[in-house]
């Protein structure tokens, strides 16, 4: 290919390293430096987890333009096309202004009325009564937030402090489940201990990126042209290898792409291990591998995240047959090789007896089981992974010889194996979206422990993350159904009680039973187990696969649905209470990227409308809630006597609760937000960091706007946003998620934690590096995380003792086999359904979709496919055709010749255009583990319109 | 893709420029767009027109091109445009062309002014023979050259990687980014547009032009000795030499000329 050529013989323009580079002194241009009429401010972009640091001018109290921050480590003053658009986000013409709410002619709710206009009171209002509706009727949870990874920090926390300490309910759950929980769990029962040890820096000192799932050049711009830059600068020596199944721009820098079927890259991992094991056994890192790892596995039999009840009512009748192989799957050819080290083969019915659901009102086996074996168990497991079977199971392109994909493969194992190549793996939505997610993670890490490439500097598995603050809120802040922050989990005792001391409320408020996860909350509103729900900074209705049976059970079940958010987009359209929200940069905030670097940033200008931040809404409305309604018993399904309470039931704490000096009508507004220690932070109008910036919570705006008591809201007086970082990095103290204070972060660029004496973390486990890892004591690394460390002891069949190793400061080498997905192409259905992103556009639209600039370039979303797939139906390039699964269909036009390109057999369709829904035809199906949607794969048909 | 109505507006508009094309055509009646009826140098014409000066005398301006297109991306010029009144023509940062696999607009022209064999390859329709024009990066606007991560015209372009490259380069001012910058191939780009029409700036930094106004011409006593195709150019060659100042007289002339060599 010519480009790669130019590439090659490109002579290698700086073979210096670039970190360490200064910035020339014209652009290190002061936040503070006034410039005529508009004023400079730090913040970070809005839109992926990349991290890029902006600089925005602001004049009349209006955003008026941004750059790309020169001084920002990620990006250096450059920005992508949809940061270049930043200033433009918050101005969208149909801009939420007022709370709206669905009312009959007299102006009373009525679930078939339309939205009007109402006041932050009555919206206030219709929250209390329908939330104590449902509290009352099914105890905390019957209430569900979908929660964000676009939270800012302070958001998400406080959103998690009302509903877990305030309300004792663990019903909430980010979008964020879709896009990273796969990793999470991966990084935790690898690590014990979530988000990734490496950092961007990674890139400049490697010598081979190896991009798992994960199309960069669209998806991570700046970390591509990074990427880029590296392979310019050295040519000859950075190899770059793209993996994925469907050819996409990535590919367009890549020594080496390898296109592989749908949910195959299990298989590869595997083949990569047995060149390692099998051929190469000088490539294992034997030091490494011996002092600092285990070799474990778990159950196989877990199901694929579906109903238990595979004939639940709702299903469809098209649906049942992909609903059954929750309970049981007749196994492939390729599954009888690979499963064969389980006694099973082909033809043979695997019963799911490890799903970890509640089947007949008992627990299900376990899915996340996992024990410890023996190196040559572990050697024995990969043993069919040779180059024929693997490229029988993943050979994507039919038109590809055999010949051509193994030499593939063996490029791609040697970059591993190869002593002194220094490689990164990154992923994202391709190995995360995955019905076996957690195992694909694992796996990355398998190879990198094999041959000791992990958390050193430009080698290590590296988990990207897709949006914004999926790391720094979702994940630390921990808004997931079962976690607390830092890497605390609600089922702990000893993770709640440190939870209760720092939030202090009385011991046992916190409810030990796992919440619903995202899909869950859907299918729980679905049978009418929650009546109520809150869509916080998220587009739940349109980015949840499987779509028509959620917003059927929005619209026609009891319940009441509220959306905040800053555009009427699907979600909007099908609740019964929409709360404008203030944007980005109309509010004080943090968010933290993939490197584990937290930015901060202040309120730039007052919100549109009658807008105001998701915190301010959870503050106002945790003044309508007293204690006593919400701290007094509850009833709580699945709680057990062992965890310390009594069978299915919170304890009263309202006693306790008086001891620690509250009254039972104090409301959760005083207790958890606005007690004495949040007063103390006060917020200083003139002194930094406050300066002479707005903050609306805690100084009001020229607005006024009418708060939930019908006054005029003048701000609650301290500093709120100040007070919840404070008590929020409690958490992270002193237990390997440090955070440096607040004024700090509005002093730099972001800091990747661990912080710990005013240093920030490049790479985690690796004593040279990470503060953790040297006090640990341990060697030259210390995988320090907690979680999981304690695991018993079996061979590939399972547990043979019971009796649990520890595990301190050493990780897993997880071997996990190759299995089919859920749904595959058969003789009606004959076409795999990928969908996924494109550059222009972030998520759901509901913010690109409203710049016109960016609505041109890209105004709807295309069914991406091969040319001669094209011309077998009998299509066009640009007909309009139906793409039909056995859930639903939606209308695209044919693309054959786009940025993504798609080999026989598969399509691909992006999920940013509300009008091209393509969620109602996705699956539902997600990672038993880690409970993350699969939008990468199911079986559709295609046809003319 | 399904043929649409025609729009009422715009069938009124197609109406009234066939109209008016007609009665300008005789009798000049409205001489203040005199002009118009000239060859335009800056018109975008349909895919396979003949040459802007022949074009002008053969199209009749029946709008069967317009008619025929899918995406609403041809019109007939009306007083105004600026452009010979009644001739289709299209306006890529509105509507570009979609670069049809069946180039409808083509074989439904009853006079040739569209010629078929100009966009077929062995008898089949060929969309990357259509060459309406060229393709032209402002690299002072154009925020890929700032170093942005743009490439949406790369993108949005039919023929991907091929009339529109991206040129890698290292930003030395971060030390640690690459330039991705579009560079236009002329000799593939077909002049459609939609990179005009996904650009991203207030003007578009990438807009197409006539080949007469956006392409250059090198002289065919000189072929690439690397590129077999090139030889094409010598048909026709002749090889005309003109004079210089210095060979303007004859040679005796020149010879017997002393000037004030001594």
């Amino acid at each position: 290919m010519q480009r790669r050529e130019f590439l090659k013989s490109a002579a290698a323009a700086s073979a210096a390293s670039a970190i360490g580079m200064t910035i020339p002194a014209d652009a290190q241009a002061s936040a503070a430096a006034a410039q005529s009429d508009w004023r400079w401010d730090k913040a970070a972009c809005r839109f992926c987890g990349t991290g890029c640091g902006i600089m925005i001018a602001t004049k009349e109290d209006r955003i008026v333009a941004v750059k790309g921050d020169p001084a920002a480590p990620v990006n250096r003053g450059l920005n992508c096309i949809k940061g270049y658009f930043n200033a433009k986000i918050m101005y969208g013409a149909d801009r939420l202004t007022q709370p709206l709410l669905r009312v009959d002619s007299k102006g009373n709710f009525d679930k078939n009325g339309k939205f009007a206009p109402i006041t932050w009171k009555r919206a206030f209002d219709e929250m209390e009564v329908h939330m104590k509706s449902a509290l009352k009727e099914l105890g905390p949870t019957g209430i569900g937030i979908f929660a964000s990874g676009q939270y800012t920090v302070q958001e998400g926390y406080v959103a998690s402090k009302f509903i877990k300490a305030g309300l004792r309910s663990n019903n909430i759950d980010p979008n964020a489940r879709h896009c990273m929980a796969s990793a999470v769990a991966g990084f935790i029962q690898t690590f014990g201990i979530d988000e990734p040890s490496g950092c961007y820096d990674d890139i400049e000192l490697t010598d081979t990126v190896v991009s798992w799932g994960s199309n960069m050049a669209e998806m991570h711009p700046i970390l591509w042209s990074r990427v880029t830059d590296r392979k310019l600068t050295s040519p000859q020596k950075t190899k770059v290898i793209v993996l994925s199944t469907f050819k996409h721009r990535t590919m367009d820098l890549a020594d080496t792409e390898i296109i592989f079927k749908p949910n195959s890259d299990l298989a590869l991992w595997n083949y990569i291990a047995r060149e390692i094991v099998y051929n190469n056994p000088d490539s294992i890192d034997w030091d490494f591998v011996n002092k600092y790892t285990v070799f474990a596995t778990g159950n196989v039999d877990i199901g694929y995240g579906l109903r238990e009840d595979i004939k639940h009512p709702k299903y469809g009748e098209k649906e049942l047959d992909t609903a059954a192989k929750q309970d049981h799957k007749v196994l492939s050819k390729a599954e009888g090789t690979s499963l064969a080290y389980l006694g099973y083969k082909e033809g043979d019915t695997m019963k799911m007896n490890n799903t970890g659901g509640m089947k007949n009102g008992k627990k299900n086996g376990n899915q996340k089981a996992h024990w410890q074996i023996s190196f040559e168990d572990f050697k024995k497991a990969l043993e069919p992974y040779d180059a024929d079977y693997t490229t029988s199971v993943s050979k994507g392109d039919p038109d590809e010889s055999d010949e051509s994909f193994k030499a593939k493969l063996k490029e791609l194992a040697s970059v591993y194996i190869e002593k002194g190549r220094k490689v990164v793996s990154f992923w994202t939505m391709g190995m995360n979206q995955h019905t076996r997610g957690t195992w694909v993670n694992e796996q990355s890490y398998m190879v990198h422990f094999l041959v000791g490439k992990q958390s050193l500097p430009g080698s290590g598995a590296f988990s990207l993350t897709g949006q914004p603050s999926a790391c720094g809120t979702a994940r630390e802040v921990g808004t997931f159904s079962h976690r607390l922050p830092s890497d605390l989990v609600v089922f702990n005792p000893k993770h709640r009680e440190i939870s209760e001391k720092i939030w202090k409320v009385p011991h046992n408020t916190l409810n030990p039973k796992v919440g619903s996860h995202i899909m869950q909350i859907h299918r729980d509103l679905e049978d009418g187990k929650i009546k109520f729900a809150w869509v916080n900074v998220c587009n739940a209705y349109q980015d949840s696969a499987n779509a028509e049976h959620w917003i059927k059970a929005a619209r026609q079940m009891d319940n009441f649905i509220v959306t905040s958010d800053g555009y009427p987009g699907i979600s909007a359209k099908v609740s019964d209470l929409i709360l404008p929200s203030a944007m980005i940069y109309e509010k004080w905030g943090a968010y933290g990227n993939a490197e584990r670097r937290t930015q901060h940033w202040r309120q730039q200008v007052t919100p549109v409308g009658d807008s105001m931040s998701d915190l301010w809404q959870y503050t106002e409305l945790s003044k309508r809630f007293t204690l006593k309604e919400v701290w007094g018993e509850q009833k709580v399904p699945g709680v057990k006597a062992k965890d310390g309470y009594e069978e299915g039931k919170l304890p009263d704490v309202l006693a306790e609760a008086k001891k620690m000096g509250y009254s039972e009508d104090d409301t959760l507004f005083d207790v958890l937000f606005a007690n004495d220690e949040a007063k103390s932070f006060k917020y200083e109008a003139g002194v930094f960091p406050a300066d002479n910036y707005q903050n609306s919570e805690v100084i009001g705006d020229k607005r006024n706007v009418m708060g939930e008591d019908g006054k005029p809201f003048k701000g609650y007086g301290f500093f709120i946003q100040k007070y919840v970082w404070e008590e929020y990095r409690k958490f992270g103290a002193g237990r390997g998620h440090d955070y440096a204070d607040f004024d700090t972060y509005h002093r730099v660029r972001g800091l990747k934690w661990p912080v710990v004496d005013g240093k920030e973390t490049q790479w985690r486990f690796n004593s040279k590096y990470d503060p953790y890892a040297k006090k640990a004591n341990f060697g030259d690394f210390a995988f320090y995380g907690h979680a999981l460390k304690a695991i018993p002891q079996g061979d590939l069949k399972g547990v043979t003792n019971k009796e649990k190793i520890h595990l301190a400061n050493k990780a897993k080498i997880f071997f996990r086999p190759y299995v089919d997905t859920t749904e595959m192409p058969d003789k009606e259905y004959d076409t795999w359904l990928s969908t996924g992103r494109v550059l222009e556009h972030w998520h759901s639209g509901t913010m690109t979709m409203r710049v016109p600039e960016l609505f041109r370039a890209v105004p709807e979303a295309l069914c991406y496919m091969h040319p001669q797939d094209a011309k077998d139906k009998g299509f066009k390039q640009g007909s309009s055709i139906w793409v039909e699964s056995r859930r639903g269909k939606v209308k695209a036009h044919v693309e054959t010749r786009g940025r993504n390109r798609p080999p026989r057999g598969l399509v691909f369709v992006p999920w940013f255009d509300e009008k091209v829904f393509i969620n109602k035809v996705c699956l539902d199906h997600t990672c038993p583990i880690s409970k993350q949607t699969d939008y990468k794969k199911c079986a559709v048909k295609l046809y003319a319109v | 893709m399904k043929k649409q109505e025609l729009g009422g507006r715009r069938h009124f508009l197609l109406s009234m420029a066939r109209g008016l094309g007609l009665s300008a055509m005789g009798a000049l009646v409205w001489s203040a767009y005199i002009d118009e009826i000239k060859a335009s140098p800056l018109v975008l014409r349909p895919p396979g027109a003949l040459d802007e000066d022949e074009f002008i005398k053969s199209c009749i301006k029946c709008g069967l091109c317009v008619e025929a297109c899918p995406y609403d991306t041809l019109f007939l010029a009306a007083p105004g445009d600026n452009k010979p009144i009644g001739t289709p023509f299209f306006t890529p940062r509105d509507v570009p062309c979609y670069m049809c696999e069946d180039i409808p607009c083509v074989p439904v022209c009853p006079t040739g002014s569209l010629v078929e064999d100009y966009v077929k390859t062995d008898g089949e329709f060929d969309i990357k023979k259509i060459d309406i024009g060229k393709a032209v990066v402002d690299t002072s606007s154009c925020i890929a050259y700032w170093g942005i991560q743009c490439d949406a015209c790369y993108r949005a372009c039919p023929l991907l990687d091929e009339a529109i490259k991206l040129e890698y380069s290292s930003n030395e001012r971060t030390g640690k980014h690459a330039f991705l910058k579009p560079i236009v191939d002329m000799e593939v780009c077909t002049g459609c547009g939609l990179c005009e029409r996904a650009c991203i700036t207030d003007k578009p930094a990438i807009y197409v032009l006539p080949n007469e106004i956006a392409l250059g011409k090198a002289g065919s006593h000189y072929i690439k000795g690397w590129d077999k195709d090139d030889e094409k150019r010598l048909k026709g060659a002749k090889n005309e030499v003109k004079t210089t100042d210095l060979s303007s007289k004859s040679v005796l002339d020149s010879l017997n000329d002393d000037g004030d060599l001594y």
